[in-house]
């Protein structure tokens, strides 16, 4: 079941935590987005494997954002 | 002294212009690019750009700062909270530059900015400290386990350079330790350059009280009373008030006395806060000194009639504020305040962004106060903090102060933006809180009232 994770707010990248092959578990957080100096993690919904990633630290990201993809 | 540069912005930055005017000063404003249209740029004499939005490219190098202090001819900086506010180079390079720093001497802030020496200065000065271990550094975690077991479960794993909840893990089990210590070390170190935590026993139910101190720089000081915060989000208060409802005089007075003996130890300069957190058995230990104007002195503002921004400057101007006696301060009525932040309760807090198409804020006056740093029309941007407002309400007791909040809230309109009124009411309108039930875990231990559809 594949899964498209999207931003949840408008921010910066602070940190990305998988790269493009790894398996994550359903809870994994996948990355940190910092906005207004909070912390937004984001996690897997679904256990699968980094097929590709979109984002990269530091970039500014909108909200609705693709940032990676499980396959 | 006669021109103020104010390295911050949003509200703090138009509450510092109007002290400032009150006492015959000029202002200077630094701002972002972000921020070129602000609130506190407009309100300042003079507005000097120090580079990009992000902060760390603006707010936060103090070289921007002190050159735009230099360039406009000031002759005093006033920090704010936040930023560069308790950022010991910047604070001695500001007096290295011939101007006056307005805060406590850099040596001070270094002190309490250190988590683990503060709490021995505060043990030194006879302040209660909570139970807690010697500082483990990065793969070096040797003597961990019986570390753990003699401070004992529920624990917190702290980072010694964090501060407001960041860098802050609760273990419940002595084989979750070691794990938790190495994510907040790495977590520490890449946000703080230090990666050292320290363990502290965890006071379940505490509520979280703190002192308004004074200090005039030669070994004397006096105390505002007390505010409580424990009504918090994710570590970060939201409603704060004074006098905490229902505390025992004596406990309150043992706080008051424990806050000057340290304030009074440290020599300490201007206005800061000590934090408490009090046990349901009434015990009560320190947490932290705050080396700055706190977001909540308005609470303090209220109830004595003291503008403790004024005092900083006065105190920083050599007028001699040390004649303040503390017998001549007294707290009246009730005082409550309420943050109005731009983000969405219901999604866990969720920060949000967005444009102000409708902003207006309840009229000021008979009790009700409202510090914002922000117009109708103005972008909130994802750059800097989501707290946009800060509404505070005063009435003889706390029940009046309640009320009035719940109608200055109803009153308070914003469109554009999700913000977190809605969520306020339901806390003020709580049984639990209008039983004076408060605990820093109020927000969770009630989540099924307060996040209901």
């Amino acid at each position: 079941m594949a899964e498209q994770v999207m931003t949840q707010a408008p921010g910066n990248v602070w940190k990305v935590l998988v790269k493009e092959g790894d398996s994550v578990a359903a809870g994994d957080t996948l990355f940190i987005l910092e906005v207004m100096k909070t912390e937004v993690p984001h996690e897997a919904e679904s256990a699968g494997t980094v097929t590709k990633l979109h984002i990269a630290e530091e970039d500014a990201v909108d909200v609705g954002q693709l940032a990676l993809e499980i396959g | 002294m006669k021109k103020i540069l104010i390295a911050n912005r949003g509200e703090i930055a138009c509450r510092i212009i109007r002290s400032c005017r009150a006492l015959g000063l000029k202002t200077v404003a630094v701002y972002s690019e972000a921020d070129a249209n602000a609130k506190h740029v407009d309100e300042a004499d003079e507005a000097i750009a120090i580079g990009p939005a992000a902060a760390k490219e603006s707010y936060l190098v103090a070289d921007k700062v002190l050159a735009a202090a230099n360039e406009a001819g000031a002759d005093a900086v006033h920090p704010g909270y936040g930023f560069l506010a308790e950022n010991e180079g910047f604070a001695r390079a500001v007096a290295e530059a011939g101007m006056i720093w307005i805060g406590p001497r850099p040596e001070t802030i270094a002190d309490m900015g250190d988590k683990e020496r503060a709490r021995l200065l505060a043990h030194g000065a006879g302040v209660p400290i909570v139970p807690g271990s010697p500082r483990f550094m990065v793969n070096d975690n040797a003597g961990l386990e019986a570390a753990g077991d003699e401070v004992g479960f529920p624990l917190l794993v702290k980072a010694t350079a964090g501060g407001g909840g960041i860098g802050m893990k609760r273990v419940d089990a002595a084989e979750d330790l070691l794990a938790t210590v190495e994510t907040t070390q790495n977590m520490a170190e890449k946000a703080f350059g230090d990666g050292a935590v320290y363990l502290e026993k965890l006071i379940d139910q505490p509520r979280h009280i703190e002192i308004q101190v004074f200090g005039f720089g030669d070994g004397g000081a006096v105390h505002f009373f007390e505010r409580e915060c424990s009504i918090q989000r994710r570590f970060q208060k939201i409603i704060e008030e004074s006098p905490a409802p229902g505390l025992k005089r004596e406990i309150r007075d043992a706080m008051a006395t424990a806050a000057l003996a340290l304030t009074k130890q440290e020599r300490y300069r201007g206005a800061g806060t000590i934090e408490f957190i009090l046990a349901p058995d009434g015990q009560f230990f320190f947490l932290e000194m705050n080396t700055r104007i706190q977001v909540e002195h308005p609470v303090t503002e209220m109830t004595t009639g003291e503008d403790l921004v004024g005092l900083q400057l006065r105190l920083a101007r050599g007028e001699e504020v040390s004649k303040l006696q503390q017998d001549s301060i007294a707290s009246h009525g009730h005082a409550i305040e309420c943050r109005i932040y731009a983000e969405n309760p219901a999604k866990n807090f969720l920060p949000s962004p967005g444009p102000l198409d409708v902003y207006s804020p309840p009229s000021q006056g008979g009790g009700i106060r409202v510090d914002t740093g922000v117009r109708q029309g103005d972008q909130v941007t994802y750059f800097y903090d989501p707290m946009i407002a800060k509404l505070i309400t005063h009435g003889v007791e706390r029940d009046v102060a309640i009320e009035k909040m719940l109608a200055a809230l109803d009153d308070f309109r914003i469109e554009g933006i999700v913000t977190n009124i809605p969520f306020l009411k339901r806390v003020l309108t709580h049984p639990a809180y209008l039983g004076g039930r408060t605990h820093t875990g109020f927000v969770d231990e009630h989540k099924d009232d307060l996040f209901k559809e």
